[in-house]
């Protein structure tokens, strides 16, 4: 037994002192200082879109990178909570901070019953489940009296009174986005480092060899499977306090869930930093195309072609071909 | 009661061109292990191919099948070198994110073009009344020229010297190699007859229904519904998943808003998947 926690002490410790952790830290800490500096209204918006994509992309990495499996509809966990959030607090008057968890609680614990049914379901089979989820879960909240339809919910601007009137209120989402975005962070070091990790990896290498070795292939994809959708809930939460009004076409856009898969395969899917590195350069190409005349109405056109060529030539992203490049760099960014 | 059966029997008319889409995916599927998620947007190139036959060149709609079955055809050997040669015998994910994002770059183009608004092809042809019912034309039409194509892709896998060999590749492709069929060609063959019959299927839709560049997601989606309701692998299963779709949904329409609709779908693909992981129809096959 004291051999046992000694080791367990021993593997925590580690994740300290291992560079990933300092540098998700200091990711976090860029996020945090750059718009404090100088009040730049301007420049936190757009954080908060990478703070949202790097959420999304990593969490899309734990099933995409480690589990070997995409998930096409990522955008349910993100919408869905969107909508319970702001129900509990439209509604049921509930404080931002506890409509935002129940929501990430909600919505994972949804994605695990689902989970365990459709993911005993292997490969294309598990990718086609997640185009119709999304689908399905849209269709049944436009239906959805309570939560407004199609014509969606509202909330009152009085909700914001408590976190000190909307123009502080909207610092005070980013910051809790950000906090957010460097726990999805932390939760892809964490899991990676961990037996279920190891467990995922060898699901993605293997499936039938993970199984005969004794990984309780199942229970660990539909594990995962919830696991990525707790932090996007509760992000969706956030986002839509924010915009004081969600309805189902915002909430459930496949835009963004498939701007998360193109951002993990850029990065490097199954890395750690590399859906960071992904949602910057993805971030920055999309404020040249949008600028750019030509381009504007192609973003879609230009993402699908990029998505084309990692696919085909660069399987391992960016992080990848850094790999290929300087081996040893595999050891400092995971 | 005879409004249900009439809805039913307008369902099964509309669901024989769900299998025909379907054919062509579970073609693609069965033969070459990927699941080919441009079929939507093929669908869509399809309707297009007929707007812009009737509307700029004034063809009459029907003219217009065997252009779009080749024109179908060429584009799937093009398609099948760009994004899915590369990613054969890869993990699924691969195939799955290669024809994904083709998928992205078409529906983005046809958006920059056409926009999102709603397109309708009039085609005039006269319907066949029962009782109080009208079953139009077109859908009669559709269901007639869909069980004809099945029937001559039948004849084609089943008689033909290359037929064979589609099926011997879709069995095993490393034996089928051993004796001296140059798989790559068939495969390439197989993948451009999918999206031929992609095509003309979307066709067909076009001559039933209005139809936006978004709309290959819906009829996709109900592609693989009808494909896990068929088996994989199996064209005929796929026309009889085809029919049973329209079936079902032609006796839900009574009852429900068609906003629904796919939530059924998605309710069927999941029970079918878990209860039937090989295709109800697909039993003889085992």
């Amino acid at each position: 037994m004291r051999h046992g926690a000694a080791q367990g002490e021993g593997r925590y410790a580690g994740l300290f002192r291992r560079p990933s952790f300092w540098i998700i830290a200091l990711v976090i800490a860029a996020f945090v200082i750059a718009p404090l500096i100088g009040n730049d209204v301007e420049m936190r918006e757009s954080l908060v879109l990478a703070a949202i994509y790097i959420i999304l992309a990593s969490n899309v990495n734990l099933m995409l990178g480690y589990a070997g499996y995409v998930n096409f509809g990522s955008i349910v966990f993100f919408g869905l909570g969107g909508y319970v959030c702001v129900y509990l607090m439209s509604a049921q008057g509930w404080p931002l901070a506890a409509a935002a968890l129940a929501a990430g609680v909600a919505v994972s614990l949804l994605a695990l019953v689902f989970g365990l049914g459709i993911l005993r379901l292997r490969g294309a089979y598990f990718a086609l489940a997640t185009i119709g989820v999304n689908e399905a879960v849209q269709a049944v909240v436009a239906n959805f009296n309570p939560w407004g339809g199609s014509a969606g919910l509202y909330l009152s601007p009085r909700l914001f009174l408590p976190l000190g009137g909307a123009m502080q209120a909207l610092w005070v989402i980013y910051f809790l986005l950000v906090a957010v975005m460097g726990l999805s962070l932390y939760l892809s070091y964490v899991i990676k480092s961990s037996k279920f990790g190891l467990g995922l990896l060898a699901i993605g290498q293997n499936e039938d060899a993970a199984a005969v070795l004794g990984v309780p292939t199942p229970l660990f994809k539909a594990l995962a499977y919830s696991a990525s959708a707790f932090l996007p809930a509760i992000a969706g939460g956030l986002y839509f306090f924010k915009s004081a009004f969600i309805q189902p076409t915002d909430a459930f856009d496949l835009t963004l869930s498939t701007e998360a898969i193109v951002i993990v395969m850029l990065g490097g899917q199954g890395t750690i930093t590399g859906p960071a590195l992904g949602a910057y350069l993805y971030e920055e190409l999309r404020g040249w195309l949008l600028t750019s005349e030509t381009f504007s109405h192609f973003q879609l056109v230009v993402s699908g072609a990029l998505l084309l060529v990692i696919v085909l030539f660069a399987p391992g992203g960016l992080m990848g071909w850094l790999y290929g490049r300087w081996p040893r760099l595999r050891k400092v960014l995971e | 009661m005879i409004g249900i059966l009439a809805s039913i029997i307008d369902g099964v008319l509309v669901g024989s061109v769900y299998g025909l889409a379907a054919m062509g995916l579970t073609l693609i599927w069965g033969v070459m292990d990927v699941v080919n998620l441009t079929h939507g947007a093929m669908i869509v190139a399809g309707m297009f191919a007929l707007y812009l036959a009737t509307s700029a060149l004034g063809i009459s709609p029907y003219a217009a099948l065997v252009p779009i079955f080749i024109g179908g055809f060429l584009v799937g050997i093009m398609l099948y070198w760009v994004a899915v040669h590369r990613v054969i015998g890869r993990p699924p994910l691969m195939s799955l994110l290669s024809t994904f994002s083709v998928n992205l770059v078409l529906i983005g183009l046809g958006t920059a073009v056409w926009g999102t608004v709603l397109f309708n092809v009039p085609v005039s042809l006269p319907g066949i009344s029962w009782q109080r019912y009208t079953f139009p034309g077109t859908h009669l039409l559709a269901a007639a020229l869909t069980v004809v194509i099945a029937g001559l892709l039948y004849l084609f896998l089943y008689h033909t010297r290359i037929g064979k060999a589609v099926r011997a590749v879709a069995g095993n492709r490393e034996a089928a190699e051993l004796v001296g069929i140059p798989t790559t060609r068939v495969l390439s063959l197989a993948f451009a007859l999918g999206v031929a019959l992609a095509g003309v299927s979307g066709m067909l839709i076009g001559t039933m229904f209005p139809f936006t560049v978004l709309s290959g997601d819906t009829y996709q989606l109900k592609g693989f519904v009808v494909t896990v309701l068929g088996g994989l692998g199996n064209p005929t299963g796929a026309l009889l998943g085809g029919i049973a779709l329209g079936l079902i949904e032609g006796l839900a329409t009574p009852f429900m808003p068609v906003s629904w609709t796919p939530v059924i779908e998605f309710a069927l693909f999941v029970a079918v998947l878990i209860a039937f992981p090989k295709g109800i129809f697909a039993l003889r096959r085992s």
